[in-house]
């Protein structure tokens, strides 16, 4: 195990120390079909991997597992070099894991702080909900992420698609994650709102956290990530730095599933 | 899991309706719309009956009526908000009532005698108890089997009836232990005027406080503050509300002979003249009122309540932000049958009897009142006092009825119509506010 301080040994040296997350050869299976087969994945803190595939090839299940929606049929997760049993999403939470889904996963009719702080609310010395303390938190939060934001009274469905976001943001990054899941993260916003979560994503980077990004559109992750890994049918087809790789390099990896000599082979490359 | 629906426009900040207006001191413009029937139906009767509607006599009998409906709302809007329903509180009640029948007259007598004081006590404990595990065991087949809410409860409705028969043979049970009998109501179940108005009187202190302490705690934390004219109208309102509930009660006067020996009893001498004495109110009504506080400070106080609701708006979010969905679900339908306990205590009390036809048809009663108090059947929309209200407005449109001479048939026309009417004003109202 290392002693040195895993930030500054991701940023200098990216692919040494202890990472964060391990992910190694992990399966599913839902009704026969592999949904993900055999997958290895890792990430080191204040680093970004991309997680690459068509639709339907296995990176949101992957992640689903990661973050305690699913469990796996078989394989391991370690968490900082230590091996963690995660069958639920208190579990990936307990380990710091924060997940921002594709859908938000907002609970619509109540308002912000509520959804903020769903399953883990504030009581008072009575046992009862601090509502005071949670919309005082709710708005130092918010303040950080959307400035303009004042709605926090009102259920989250009278929101815009950027506010929603926001409010799914700030109750990922609210607990102090680790380790941060973001499943398509800018596909339901426009070019401001996409730029200021890139903006968020260097940000949390700089603190040393690492994260997860998944997209089934390469530009959106090219120029934000370390690495990427692309996935076809279940299967990890490579990993490479994009420092070392082409967009076109990567897109024939998600394409035809054809891995560039530059690039970590996996189960699932083309054989030549 | 059905995906979030489409935001709906904003509304434009320059364009401020009065429903803004009432949104910014916090006040549910539906609850108004409430208020509004219920005087219209009020009023309407009162015509139409010629002064016979409101009188202290028949509010107070219209409260007392609607107590065991009230009750059981309360529990139905947790159901309903989760995205089910109960059809089988009804069917419930028959079983709970009749089993509290046989224990109470039946199987304590054996043990302690008749008209032992811990009776009522122990039979209402075993209403609860009883109505809580049923409860639970349907809760149960709909979270942990997946089995739906209205085929478990659907079947429920059959069983428990069949059930209620089985207890006895048919047989009913009466009459009933005079300790247990104020529970229904009646001269024995009013508390009197003194008693009624220090516990208006505290009701008052209590709305004061609360609206004091909720103020100055949103004050320390710098957020936006109602208007101190609304914070008091609305404490005004509320205190208002109290007393003339506590004034009404305490006219309707106790039958003369009653008094008379209520007098003699406490060694006074009945005066040549008579005297007026009031009931004061009744105590399943002050049952339902603290069945609605406590269910009130459940759903917006506790972690539970915040649950039940964050399940109604998204089951899959609930689930992926770690709260144990099916335990809150199961739960919810035990709390549901405690309730239903209660309900059915109530209704034996003052029935003075257990029969096993008690609560039939109360299931579509109490889902119309919930549903008629601004519950979304399509779950994660509901208030507890919306619901109770929603019980008054059902209760009173069948007592009006009753009082200007409709025909059975008739009234169950008109309180269905009502019912589709209402729910379409809501969806009505609903699109118009987003």
């Amino acid at each position: 195990m290392s002693t040195a301080e895993p930030e500054n040994l991701a940023e200098t040296h990216p692919g040494q120390g202890t990472p964060l997350i391990e992910m190694h050869e992990i399966s599913i299976a839902f009704g026969g079909i592999k949904a993900v087969d055999g997958a290895s994945v890792d990430l080191m803190p204040g680093e970004v991997v991309g997680l690459l595939g068509h639709n339907g090839a296995g990176k949101s299940t992957l992640i689903k597992i990661l973050s305690g929606a699913y469990k796996a049929d078989a394989g391991t997760i370690r968490v900082n070099g230590e091996e963690a049993a995660i069958t639920s999403p208190r579990d990936a939470k307990r380990h710091g894991i924060e997940t921002i889904y594709q859908t938000l996963a907002l609970a619509d009719n109540v308002d912000a702080a509520a959804n903020i702080f769903l399953g883990r609310e504030l009581l008072t010395g009575w046992g009862t909900l601090d509502d005071a303390t949670m919309e005082a938190e709710t708005r130092k939060v918010m303040g950080r992420l959307n400035p303009h934001f004042r709605r926090f009274k009102e259920p989250v469905k009278a929101l815009s698609g950027g506010q929603r976001q926001s409010v799914a943001i700030a109750r990922a990054i609210y607990f102090n994650a680790r380790v941060l899941i973001m499943d398509e993260p800018t596909a339901a916003l426009g070019p401001a709102e996409t730029k200021q979560v890139a903006e968020l994503i260097l940000q949390l980077k700089k603190q040393g956290i690492g994260i997860f990004l998944i997209s089934h559109d390469l530009h959106d992750v090219f120029d934000l990530a370390d690495r990427v890994t692309v996935m076809k049918n279940g299967k990890v087809v490579g990993t490479a730095r994009t420092a070392d790789v082409t967009q076109d390099e990567v897109l024939g990896m998600i394409i035809s599933g054809k891995c560039p000599p530059v690039a970590v082979a996996g189960p699932g490359a083309l054989r030549s | 899991m059905t995906e979030a629906a489409p935001a709906p426009a904003s509304p434009t900040t320059e364009h401020r309706s009065l429903a803004d207006h009432l949104r910014e001191i916090e006040f549910d413009p539906r609850m108004i719309g409430m208020v509004a029937a219920l005087a219209v139906i009020w009023l309407g009767f009162d015509r139409l009956s010629d002064g016979a509607f409101l009188t202290p006599r028949n509010l107070w009998n219209l409260l007392v009526q609607t107590a065991s409906i009230a009750v059981m709302a309360c529990g139905m809007v947790l159901v309903i908000v989760t995205r089910n329903i109960d059809l089988s509180v009804g069917s419930m009640l028959g079983f709970v009532g009749m089993v509290v029948g046989l224990v109470q007259v039946r199987l304590l007598p054996e043990i302690w005698g008749f008209e032992h004081p811990l009776t009522w006590v122990v039979s209402l404990l075993v209403a609860i108890c009883l109505g809580g595990v049923v409860g639970l065991l349907q809760g149960a087949l709909i979270a942990y089997l997946a089995i739906p809410s209205f085929i478990v409860t659907l079947g429920g409705l059959l069983v428990w009836r069949g059930a209620a028969w089985w207890v006895t043979q048919g047989q009913t049970i009466a009459p009933m232990d005079s300790r247990f009998r104020p529970l229904g109501g009646g001269v024995e179940g009013a508390i009197g005027t003194t008693a009624s108005w220090a516990i208006g009187i505290a009701a008052c202190l209590a709305i004061c406080a609360a609206a004091a302490m909720i103020r100055r705690r949103r004050k320390r934390f710098g957020f936006t503050l109602r208007p101190l004219w609304a914070e008091i109208l609305i404490a005004a309102i509320a205190c208002g509300a109290v007393i003339a509930t506590v004034t009404m009660a305490n006219s309707y006067a106790l039958p003369a002979g009653i008094a008379r020996r209520l007098v003699e009893a406490k060694g006074g001498i009945w005066p040549e003249g008579g005297l007026t004495i009031g009931h004061g109110l009744a105590v399943p009504v002050l049952v339902a009122l603290a069945v609605g506080i406590a269910m009130t400070f459940l759903a917006n106080r506790l972690r539970f309540g915040r649950y039940v609701f964050a399940i109604g708006g998204n089951p899959e979010a609930a689930q992926l932000s770690g709260v144990n969905t099916r335990k809150v679900l199961m739960l919810v339908f035990g709390l549901m049958g405690a309730l239903v306990g209660v309900s059915a205590c109530i209704s034996t009390a003052r029935l003075n009897a257990a029969t096993n036809a008690a609560g039939t048809l109360d299931e579509l009663y109490v889902i119309a009142a919930a549903v008629i108090g601004g519950t979304s059947l399509a779950g994660g929309v509901g208030t507890i006092v919306g619901a109770m209200l929603g019980a008054l407005v059902m209760q009173s449109l069948q007592s009006g009825m009753v009082l200007i001479g409709v025909d059975a048939p008739l009234q169950n026309i008109v309180v269905g119509i009502v019912l589709v009417i209402a729910v379409w004003l809501d969806g009505l109202y609903r699109k118009r506010l987003g």
